[in-house]
This record gives structure tokens, sequence and C-alpha cells, in this order.
């Protein structure tokens, strides 16, 4: 189990749980970031921060921050 | 509303994710048919559009894109109160249609799950069928209505393919008043029991209104929500049961928020089973290729750089020869009238008040068409969101994000089209950041008042072995400084008025494709459109009072009366000249000399400059006479005003736009002393004073009603004016203090 911010370019993991129940959350949640879903890390913005992600058939980019409130287990 | 209408016109909303082409459909459906307004009390546009479609005349609502119907804010309820007809100044519409990306039906479909528990009859556009296929995803459109319950119409709007048969459900469906048949039964039955439990507390409650079951059920979901603080205002007495109901449900193994997200996705997938089927290997795209150089470190970073740099260019060089065939075809205009009326208050109203009005506001027509003309492009292609993606970073650090950059950038040409820019920054309280700011860039406009004190006082003196210029430094100083007050503005708002929250930076970054020159267009017609009609006319009732304020009472004084007599004497000696004589055009440039000073002795006396008189003590502390604190109020329309002011005062005449000109008024600002004594008024701390004071001052009157157009109302241009002006004076006057320290 690591925090989605962990996942290496290239890897894939498979959320467990959304940590907190702010607006941030409701967010990650409403874009598709259930528990179950399988999500890869594709990039990293140039200055190191937000990181991009493929999820559902679609790319979606957090900031370091939101992606550790993400908990994967490797798959 | 009487039955009689609306059986004569269809009303119909229209709803999508970002990115789905929902804009491109609108524009599709009503053509050039649409006019812009806005919801009172928020800052959302109200954007309505007509077609008639077998006699039928049908009104579309576009609103605002939406992951989500789940409120946070006032803006974002408007979407929910449209639909459920809970706003006064909206009629209830018939149906609703979602625009949906086939490329993307996952995440789109959750937004069409919260869609159908409106119960309103629905149409599912299916957008994009094109790019869909590409990716060789296969999509039965029958079998998927089937199952969500709707009608869906597959479309290809960019190519305006499908658009026909979408008008035709559209009206079928608004007619036949059934709503969408199976509201999606995706919550657990815990979750429905509960909802059911509220529902009856507020039928049973003394409030008269029904609560719509759907903000029940966000009642329930959105702890903190918009619908809790509204809901809740009438009805207090509720608020243990709610906190208990959420507890049971957690106790249950349904913890709100995470059930709705939960349960939705799960419906989604079962919709798309068998309905739609992915090809095998998931080749990289091209999109993917594209995707990898544009945010690659080096590569990306460069195109990046380039691409703005080109944008900047474009904004602030292209639109040159377009800028200054409008101030030719104004100056022939004013010669024109001037021609034509006699003399006098007429004339002078109409050439110096209503042409000079028109044309402030015209003259930022190219700036904005271009710049909305690389965004069109930019956000419809895909690389909007990169260039968010790229800058987020550094914005985050000034509290913003990434999706301010180009707002920000485009400032620096001029803050009008940078204000009107904002509305790409999805989050409210960035954008508004973003517009508090955005005027603090040092614009085009302050350009000439640079120029003009930085050529008369600042030394041209090299330094550093002559790699640097001073003049040169001053005018870097002069960007400089608008930028670090703009941070620390930035800061200070986030920290302050907008809650130290930093929203979250939760971005789709869409596939890339080719823009659509229709959508580029469009954008770019409607916002120079927007301008012209929705800032136009206060800009233009602005010039015209600060000109009545100069024109006013238009007496002479003593020595006003002798320049006139002497004017008249030089003219009758000229009539029994000969026009060709040498002694001629002497003659001629001792007139047009006598009229500058028969002007300049009118304006010193207009109520404006008797109003400069009076607040001179106030700007004493900034090292200025009533001379340039009267010019300082009279370039309450634009701040280049200020050098055309500066002109009349001192005798030059208004029209300091050659360089013969502009040196003269450069000497005489040389020579110009305090009334009554020998001192000069001018030096370096005065000229530092001045360009201070201009480089952080809101002396921009479009500035200020684009603003209150992008916010709605008139809190947030009186605010920036406020701390805007309050910076200058304190910063103006730090400069001069400090500064006469030295010199």
């Amino acid at each position: 189990m690591t925090a989605l911010a962990m996942l290496k370019v290239g890897e894939s993991g498979r959320v467990v749980e959304i940590a907190g129940g702010d607006e941030t959350s409701v967010r990650l949640l409403e874009m598709g970031l259930t528990p179950g879903v399988v999500v890869e890390r594709v990039g990293t913005a140039p200055l190191g921060d937000p990181l991009e992600f493929q999820l559902r058939g679609y790319r979606l980019s957090l900031r370091r921050s939101e992606a550790d409130l993400v908990t994967v287990e490797p798959c | 509303m009487s039955t009689q209408v609306s059986e004569q016109v269809l009303r119909v909303a229209l709803i999508g994710n970002p990115n789905t082409g929902k804009s491109t459909i609108f524009n599709a459906l009503c053509g050039a048919r649409q006019r812009v307004g806005n919801y009172p009390g928020v800052t959302v546009e109200k954007r309505l559009g007509r077609f008639s479609q077998q006699g039928r005349r049908v009104e579309v609502i576009d609103l605002p894109g939406t992951y989500s119907l789940s409120p946070r804010s006032p803006d974002e309820m408007v979407a929910v109160d449209v639909m459920l007809a809970r706003r006064d100044d909206t009629p209830a519409v018939d149906a609703v249609v979602c625009v949906v990306d086939a490329s993307n039906l996952q995440r789109n479909l959750y937004l069409v799950s919260q869609v159908l528990e409106l119960g309103l009859p629905t149409v599912v556009a299916l957008n994009m069928t094109d790019v869909a296929a590409a990716r060789g995803i296969d999509i039965d459109g029958d079998r998927l209505g089937e199952r969500i319950g709707v009608r869906i119409v597959p479309t290809e709007a960019s190519r305006g393919r499908g658009i026909d048969q979408l008008k035709a459900t559209l009206v079928e469906v608004a007619q036949s008043h059934t709503p969408a048949t199976q509201r999606a039964n995706v919550f657990p039955e815990t979750f429905r029991d509960e909802v059911d439990q509220l529902e009856r507390r507020f039928a049973n409650g003394t409030s008269s209104s029904v609560v719509p079951r759907y903000l029940v059920e966000r009642l329930l979901l959105d702890a903190n929500g918009y619908v809790e603080s509204t809901l809740m205002a009438g009805h207090g007495d509720l608020r243990p049961e709610l906190t208990a109901a959420r507890g049971r449900l957690a106790e249950a193994g349904v913890p709100v928020p995470a059930v709705e997200a939960v349960s939705r996705y799960r419906w989604v997938e079962q919709v798309l089973d068998g309905a739609v089927t992915r090809a095998e290997v998931r080749q990289r795209s091209l999109s993917d290729r594209i995707d990898r150089v544009l945010t690659h470190r080096v590569w990306g970073t460069l195109a990046f750089a380039l691409l703005m740099l080109l944008i900047f260019q474009a904004v602030f060089s292209w639109a040159g020869p377009a800028m200054d065939l409008i101030d030719g075809a104004l100056a022939a205009t004013s010669d024109w009238l001037s021609a034509l009326l006699p003399p006098g208050m007429l004339q002078s109203l109409v050439v110096d008040g209503i042409v000079a009005g028109v044309g402030a506001v015209i003259i930022f027509l190219p700036q904005i068409m271009i710049l909305f003309f690389f965004i069109g492009v930019l956000e419809d292609c895909g690389y909007m969101a990169r260039a968010a993606y790229l800058m987020d970073r550094l914005m985050v650090r000034v509290g913003l994000s990434g999706r301010s950059f180009i707002p920000m950038l485009s400032s620096f040409a001029c803050a009008i089209p940078g204000i009107m820019a904002t509305r790409v920054i999805d989050h409210r309280n960035d954008r508004l950041t973003t517009i508090m700011v955005a005027p603090l860039m040092s614009c085009s406009a302050r350009l000439p008042v640079y120029t003009l004190l930085i050529g008369a006082f600042i030394p041209a003196r090299h330094v550093l072995g002559g790699v640097l210029n001073v003049q040169g430094l001053t005018m870097a100083g002069m960007y400089l400084l608008g930028i670090i007050v703009a941070v620390v503005v930035a800061l200070v708002l986030k920290r302050s008025v907008f809650g130290g929250v930093t929203p979250p930076f939760v971005m789709e970054m869409p596939s890339y494709k080719w823009p659509s020159p229709r959508t580029v267009a469009f954008r770019m017609l409607d916002r120079g459109g927007a301008f012209v009609r929705r800032a136009g006319t206060l800009i233009v009732a602005v010039t015209i009072l600060v000109w009545a304020a100069l024109y006013f009472p238009h007496d002479l004084t003593d020595e006003g009366r002798q320049l006139v007599e002497r004017r008249e004497a030089l003219e009758s000696t000229l009539a029994e000249t000969d026009p060709a004589a040498a002694e001629a055009a002497d003659l001629e440039d001792q007139i047009a000399e006598l009229d500058n000073r028969i002007v300049g002795d009118q304006q010193r006396h207009s109520y404006l400059g008797r109003a400069g008189h009076v607040v001179e003590p106030l700007f004493r502390p900034l090292g200025w006479d009533w001379r340039i604190s009267c010019a300082a109020l009279a370039s309450f329309p634009a701040r280049e005003v200020v050098v055309s002011t500066l002109g009349v005062i001192y005798d030059v005449g208004g029209e300091v736009d050659d360089d013969e000109q502009l040196t003269r008024l450069q000497t005489s600002l040389k020579n110009a002393t305090w009334d009554g004594s020998d001192e000069p008024v001018y030096g370096v701390p005065v000229a530092l004073s001045i360009m201070v004071f201009f480089a952080l001052c809101a002396q921009c009157v479009s500035t200020l009603v684009v603003i209150r157009r992008e916010t709605n109302g008139w809190r947030w241009p009186a605010f920036v004016f406020g701390y805007m002006t309050v910076l200058a004076y304190l910063g103006a006057m730090v400069a001069y203090q400090v500064s006469r320290l030295f010199v």
C-alpha cells in the first residue's frame, strides 16, 4: 500500500481509499478515483509538480499534495 | 407565465462536462441567434440561444460546463436551480440535453446519472463519435440508450453532423413531457431510505415550498456544502437529524460523501458493460505521442516559452497596425466633424467627448480579438490544460494555479483581454484573485507615461561598464514593481478575503485535436462583441463626464481674454497676407500656439482644473503641484490621457504623438516652476513619483468596467480601484520622499 503520488512513471496502482472528506477528496471521487479503479502514472510536469495520471480511459492531472490523499495497492 | 406562451416556446437546458464540445453544439444549434446576460448575484454568464424546428421555437440555455451537480458555491448552484425551476429569472425548462464525450464515457456518464435524477425529459448528445471511433471504441448507441432510459443522438458537432437529428429528437422529447423513463436508481437501499425519511420531514415542515428530492439527497451527501447552507437556513431544527442520518450511513458501510461516487461509477460500469467495447490493445495514440513532447522537461518547456512569446508578441505588437488604423480613422472622423460643426461646445462634445469615448472602446478590440484567437485555438486543441500543467508549480507559490498564467501574461499587453481571459480559471476564488491583480501588470498604456518622464528626467547614463542604461533600468524597474506588488497582493488576498484555502488542482487533460475554425472564430467575435456591447456604453459615458469636467464652465481669465484678442489680431493680419509668403506660415504657427494657450487657459480653470487646485495639498507629499494633480484626475478614463492632459496644461496642445511634440512637452516640464517661485517642479524624485503612481493606480475606466462585467457587480471594481489607488499614493510618496534624500 502506498500513496498515489509515490507511483513511478509507467507504474499502475489500484485505488484502496481516499483520505479526508473535504472538497478535494470529493473532487477526486467525482473524477473517478473510486476504490478498485486502476490508475497509471504517466508523467510529471517539468517543474516537478503536478503529476499526470491515466484512469477510466482519460488523463487527469493532480498536484502531489492531492495525489497523496489517495492510497493505492500495486497491481 | 401563461400556458399559451409555454406551448409556443420549448425551453431546453444544455449541460455537459468541460471539453465535450458543448459550446460547439450550442453554436451549431443556435448559430448567431444567441445573447448573453448575467444571473443576478453570481459571476456565471447566462447564455441563451434559439432555433426553430418544425415550426416550434426552441430556446436553449447553455449551462456552465461541469463534472458534477454537487454545488459548492452560488455559482455552481445556478445549473441545479435552472433545471429544477428554482430561479425566478429563468422559466422552467421542458427538457435537458446532456452532452457527453463518446471517447470518455465513464467519467461523462457520472454527470448523466445526476441529471437523470432531476426527473426531466432528457436527451444525451453523444459527441465526438469520430474521436471515439479513431481510438477503437465501439459504441452500441441503441443499447446504451435503452439501459440509461433516454434517447441518444450521436453527433460530431465540429463538423455539424447529427445536429438536425438532435434538434428533431429534442423537440419530440420536450413535447412528450415524459421524464427520463427510468430514474437512475444508483444508490443502495439504506441510503434511499434515509433520503425518503428526510424528504418526509421536509414535506411535514412548515415550509410552503416543496424541496425537490435531488436537493434532499445533496443535503445528505454534501457535508458543509452549499445546499446545506441554504436549506438549513429555514430548517435549522433538522440539523441533528441530518447528522444522525450521516452517522447511521457510515455505520452501515455507505459513508457520505464516498457513497455517491462509488454508487454512480458502479452504475456507469453496469450501463457500459457490453454496450461499449474497446480495442483490446491500447496503442499509444497520436495524442499520447504529442503529449510526451509537449509536457517534456526540455522540449515541453521550450515549446511553451516560444508559444507564450508568440502570444505576447501578437497581443503587444501585431495589434499595433490595427490600432494605428483605428487611431487614424478616429482622427479623420474628428477632423471631418470639426470641419462640419461650428466651433463651440457641440463640436467639443462630439469630437473630444463622444468620438474620443467611442475610440477608447474600439481601440481595445484588436488586442481582445488577437488574444481570444490564441485562447480559442489553445482551448479547442487541448493545449490550455497543458499550459496550466506546466505553469502550476510557479503560480502556486503566489497562491494561484497554472490556469492564471495566460491571463496574467496577456495583462502585460492590456489588462482588459487579460481579465476577460480569466474565464479559463475554473475556481471562483482563483479567478477573482487573478482579476484583482491583473491590472497591476504594466500594460502598454503605461508606456507613454514612462517614455515621457524617463526621457525628460532620467539621465541616459550607462552603468556597469556600459552594459546597463539607467533609463532602461528605470523602465524595467517599473515592470518589476508591478509584478512584485501583484505577488504580494495576491498572497494577502488569498490569506484574507479568500479564506486561505488553496483550491484543488484536479484537472482533466483532454486529448489533442485539431481546433475547429468555426469555434475559434465564434469565440473571437463573441468576446469582442460582448466587450463593445456591455462595456462600451459605460466607457463612453465616463469619457463624456470627464470631458465635461474639463470643458465647463469654459471661462477665460483676463490673460486668456488677452490671448483671444491677440489671436483675432493675428487672424486679421493673416487674412491680409499673401498665403504663399513666408510670413503667412509664421503667422499660422503663432495662431496655433495661441490656440494651445487659450485651451490651456480654459482647462486650467475648468471644474477639473479647479479640483486640481483643491486636491493639491493632498498630493504635496508626492511632490506634485496642482497641474500634475489635475492631469492625474483627468486620466481617470485611461492612464495615457495624462500625457495629453499635461500637454494641454503646459500649452503644448493635446496631441503629443510625435517626437517633436514629445520633446516640446519634455522641455516644458523641465522648465515648469512652482507657482510664484523659481523652484522647478520636476526632477528625478517627482518623475519617479508620477511613474510609480501610474504603475500602481487603477486609472483605467475600461478595466474597471470589464471587472464589473466579469464579476457581475460594482463590489470588486470598487475594491480594485480603492486598493490600487491607496497603493499608488503610498508608493508614489515613498518614491518621492526616499529619492529626494539621494538627489
